[in-house]
């Protein structure tokens, strides 16, 4: 009765309606504590202030959408979704911070929410702490294993990899300038993929890696230097980790020094249709980019998805990316394991999850694997004068999600199965022992 | 302009040649909407392979990304854009073919490896163009394709040719396809010779590739020339570098000289600096959008126009900061500094709150995108014009407060006070005029910045600290050490980037500063006299 009167309120809008839906649950808030069962928490933690929030306000947006859209659909095990959003600032400390507040103040059943690296590191030992599901949407550097997260986003292998493999096969290209951001993800991927390359035959003096602090503006004799050394005779291309705000400025420079993609093409990983938005992309078309998703995929879900994106944006320019996806198949499984389980406990929700295949927008299943990694399908895309990529290569089949990479030493003996009896994040093939990097 | 009459002469050769000319082409000009990307680059080569000059429209149409099918019978035609749909037409006779529904036709699409196919396919097709400089784009893109099946027509166009520049540019495309084909011995070390004369990056690939796969002969000659390039090229490269450190010492000017007046002659620590700059990044793409939505045509002035707008909304904002806030903390730093930084914050949420989080587009206007060669110097226009523009508005500055009476009141004030009020200088409206001037001229930096950089909340973050550094390096209160400082700090930032690599280079700058000011702790040009104790 109360809870009704609480949710056509808000859901008609009826001003008058709500004012009473409102009323009778503040009285119903003091009268039994219960109340706090009505609806199932779900937290938000993306940065809408600060650095990142160019890339993350747009997670939070989507998510909001993903929730009203569920409860549309009459909620999850017949209770409604209440999104619960936090601002934790682009600030790596206050992500855990606020991760704490989330489960433990607000008691949300699943936190979908991160995309730096070291935001991530921030809140997981939060999440194993406290015993809680975070959802992280965004391509990673793989090295990492917790019974707490499930990674949606692309580990190396089902992004970088299958790039370098196109290059190589379709473009014949024989020299590789390695260039990113100086952090976590480009340095660990960068080290995957010059094992990955050498392991192929490509020799030392055919590989070029540089690195740039965050936000770096002046490209002008990186841009030069790579010029340079694309005219030794070979093919080149250039493998771009560059993160965030200092691609705008790199492509501008690429384009105004007429470096062009038939000559030397560039595939990005951090490079999606949001932050093309930002950029003339005349002069870029033919640069590539390796994603799990593109807006311009032609599936029923993908046009439909974009449909209700613009719509509740009310705004009929609005690009989705490959997060937004990952965050679509993260809470479509949540949903689905929670209604498998009957529960939102964590321990049932964490275990019912592996095995959950949901539809993804490219017109297959994802599903989760006992590694909390998905599998996906793998597309190379060239960017088009309208600010989108056209697909020019997609893997056969779904790839599956490597959290250990095979290229890196002290990981290549590391795997990862959260079933029982194993249950365990970094076994050892070789020793036969749980435990080894990252424990 | 030669593409338009490009098209327009093939037009005419199409409509001239015979009607049964054109339908030998048609169904080669069918394959190209066959599909797959193989079977497209089939079909062009088919067309290449007829030399027909007709077919040069169509392959450019394809380029350009105009070239469809017509879902309904398969058909290729050229589609652009009428109202909501597309108006069509034969690709080969230019006919018109009524419009279509945007569904009702499908782009052919095309890759890099495509793209390569048409550059190296439209260069052999254009060698014997009536433009000079269609004949010399053609002799370059057959210099880089290297594609063996050009040199008959490169021999044939060149025996006719007569323009100089022209003529250089196809032989050093004959070099190139000579030496990557299997051409005898003494072709290859005499194509070596007009490759070294070229004596750029790109005949340095194609003297690499020599030197590995050639007969020994030719081995021998490709590393001599080599050699002679490189020497070339590393002479260059320290010119090009002498440039990026202009350049780069441009943009650190630009973004000081703002703070230089704020920070440097009134002694505000102005935190908020940045986000002045940011504004007026964000009052061009405003500006832009106006053009846009108003006067596409004139979209190339957009620049021009924006200029006083940022000027004026960036030092609005920048008297309004002082009327509200600063003026109640002179004499006190700290809580300057803190009350600044707070208003950075608070700015910067703003505009994320009404602009959105994510980078908005500010386009270039077409005389400030491209490059020139000079030499063995690429140089980009935008980066010229932001040089010109940076030493403009620090004259424009410099003479702003020597020669005028505003300029006068500020020195006046900033050096005694009490006296400048004494002869009836109005100190508070000139304080809060100074400060404005500072805000309008980061302002006009925003509107530079705004070609090369993110436009987007936190641009000014990213200038903040280099324009402190650079307004205390030269001196504080000094514009000419302003000028210096910025200068000095862009070109040692690009000489130890090659070297030492960005992350690092930019460390050692800062280690540099650090020690520089240790034993000069005034800057390069230190005030001298009452002025500092004051």
């Amino acid at each position: 009765m109360l809870k009704t009167g609480f949710q056509s309120g808000f859901k008609t809008g009826r001003t008058l309606a709500a004012a009473a839906g409102l009323a009778v649950t503040f009285a119903a808030g003091f009268a039994a504590p219960a109340s706090a069962q009505d609806t199932i928490k779900v937290g938000i933690l993306h940065s809408l202030s600060g650095t990142m929030a160019i890339s993350e306000t747009t997670l939070k947006d989507v998510m909001l959408m993903l929730i009203e859209e569920q409860n549309k659909k009459g909620g999850v095990l017949g209770k409604k979704l209440e999104p619960v959003v936090v601002d934790p600032a682009s600030n790596w400390p206050l992500f855990a911070e606020k991760a704490r507040e989330l489960i433990s103040k607000d008691k949300v059943a699943a936190v979908f929410g991160c995309w730096t690296s070291v935001s991530r590191k921030s809140v997981l030992p939060v999440f194993e702490e406290l015993n809680s599901v975070l959802f992280y949407p965004v391509q990673y550097e793989g090295e990492e294993s917790s019974r707490n997260v499930f990674y949606t986003g692309a580990a190396p292998n089902q992004q970088a990899i299958p790039a370098v493999d196109y290059l190589a096969e379709k473009e014949g290209v024989q020299r590789w300038v390695l260039a990113g951001t100086d952090y976590v993800y480009p340095r660990t991927t960068n080290k995957i993929l010059e094992t990955y390359l050498k392991s192929k035959g490509v020799k030392s003096e055919d590989i070029m890696i540089n690195y740039t602090p965050f936000g770096h503006s002046d490209w002008q004799n990186i841009v030069a230097d790579i010029k340079k050394f694309g005219s030794a005779g070979k093919k080149t291309a250039v493998v771009s980790t560059i993160n965030g705000d200092a691609n705008v400025p790199f492509y501008k420079e690429l384009g105004n020094q007429g470096v062009k993609a038939q000559d030397i093409p560039v595939v990005a990983f951090s490079v999606g249709e949001e932050e093309l938005a930002g950029i003339d992309t005349k002069p870029l078309v033919g640069h590539l980019a390796a994603w799990n998703y593109f807006m311009s995929v032609d599936t029923p879900e993908n046009s439909d998805f974009i449909k209700k994106w613009q719509a509740f944006t009310k705004n009929d320019k609005r690009v989705t990316n490959d997060p937004m996806e990952a965050h679509y198949i993260g809470f479509n499984m949540w949903v689905k394991a929670v209604e498998k389980a009957g529960t939102t406990d964590s321990n049932a929700v964490i275990d019912s999850l592996v095995g959950v295949s949901v539809p993804n927008l490219t017109g297959g299943y994802s599903a989760m694997l006992p590694n909390h990694h998905i599998t996906k399908p793998v597309l190379i895309g060239e960017v088009q004068e309208n600010g989108q990529f056209e697909t020019v290569s997609k893997t056969p089949g779904l790839v599956v999600g490597d959290e250990w990479s095979d290229f890196l030493p002290d990981s290549k003996d590391l795997i990862s199965d959260w079933r029982a009896p194993m249950s365990c994040g970094n076994f050892n093939v070789k020793t036969g022992k749980c435990g080894g990097k990252g424990s | 302009m030669h593409r338009a009459f490009c098209w327009l002469l093939a037009a005419f050769l199409a409509l001239a040649a015979p009607a049964s000319f054109a339908a030998d082409l048609a169904p080669l000009v069918r394959g190209l909407g066959a599909g797959s990307y193989a079977e497209t680059e089939k079909a062009i080569a088919g067309l290449a392979e007829t030399g027909d000059p007709a077919v040069v429209p169509v392959i450019e149409a394809l380029q350009a990304g105009d070239l469809h099918i017509r879902k309904a019978d398969g058909a290729v035609v050229v589609a652009k854009r009428a109202g909501n749909g597309y108006a069509l037409t034969d690709p080969l006779t230019g006919a018109a073919l009524g419009e279509a529904d945007r569904n009702a036709v499908e782009k052919i699409r095309i890759n890099n490896a495509l793209r390569r196919t048409i550059s190296a396919t439209l260069g052999a097709l254009t060698l014997m163009s009536p433009d000079a400089n269609t004949r010399r784009q053609a002799a370059e893109a057959v210099f880089k394709s290297r594609d063996a099946n050009a040199l008959d027509a490169l021999n044939t166009a060149l025996a006719k040719e007569t323009d100089e520049r022209v003529r250089r540019a196809m032989t050093q495309a004959r070099a190139s396809v000579l030496l990557a084909g299997d051409a005898p011995d003494a072709d290859k070390i005499a194509a070596v010779a007009v490759l070294q004369e070229r004596g750029d990056q790109d005949a340095r690939a194609l003297l690499n590739g020599a030197a590995n796969t050639g007969s020994d002969a030719v081995k021998d000659a490709a590393t001599k020339a080599i050699a002679s390039v490189e020497q070339r090229l590393a002479l260059w490269g320290a010119a090009q570098n002498l440039w990026y450190g202009l350049s780069l010492g441009s943009v650190l000017l630009l973004a000081a000289i703002g703070l230089a007046v704020t920070f440097g002659v009134m002694g505000v620590i102005n935190m908020a600096h940045g986000e002045m700059v940011m504004i007026g990044a964000y009052a061009t793409f405003l500006v832009q959008e106006a053009f846009r939505q108003w006067a596409p045509g004139l979209f190339d002035f957009s620049i021009l126009v924006a200029l006083p707008v940022a000027f004026l909304v960036s030092g609005a904002v920048g008297v309004a900061i002082e009327r509200s806030v600063i003026r109640w903390l002179y004499g006190r730093p700290l809580e300057t500094l803190l009350a600044t930084w707070g208003l950075s914050l608070a700015l910067q949420q703003a505009v994320r709150s009404i602009f959105g989080p994510t980078n908005r587009e500010v386009g270039a206007p077409s005389w400030m995108s491209g490059a020139f060669e000079l030499g063995g110097l690429t140089i980009t226009y935008g980066r010229l014009w932001i040089v010109v523009f940076a030493f403009l508005v620090f004259g424009a500055l410099l003479v702003a407060l020597r020669k005028t009476w505003f300029g006068l009141s500020i020195r006046a004030v900033t050096q005694n006070r009490s006296m400048a009020n004494a002869m009836g200088i109005r100190t508070a409206r000139v304080d809060a005029l100074t400060f404005g001037l500072g805000s309008g001229i980061a302002g006009l930096a925003g509107v530079a910045l705004s070609q090369i950089d993110n436009v987007s909340p936190n641009l000014g973050q990213g200038y903040i600290i280099d324009s402190f550094m650079v307004v205390v390096f030269g001196g504080v209160g000094n514009l000419w050490g302003t000028l210096v400082g910025a200068l000095a700090l862009g070109g040692v930032n690009k000489f130890l980037e090659p070297y030492a690599g960005a992350v690092l280079g930019k460390i050692l700058v800062l280690i540099f500063i650090i020690l520089f000011i240790q034993r000069r702790p005034r800057g390069l040009f230190a005030l001298k006299g009452r002025a500092v104790e004051a």
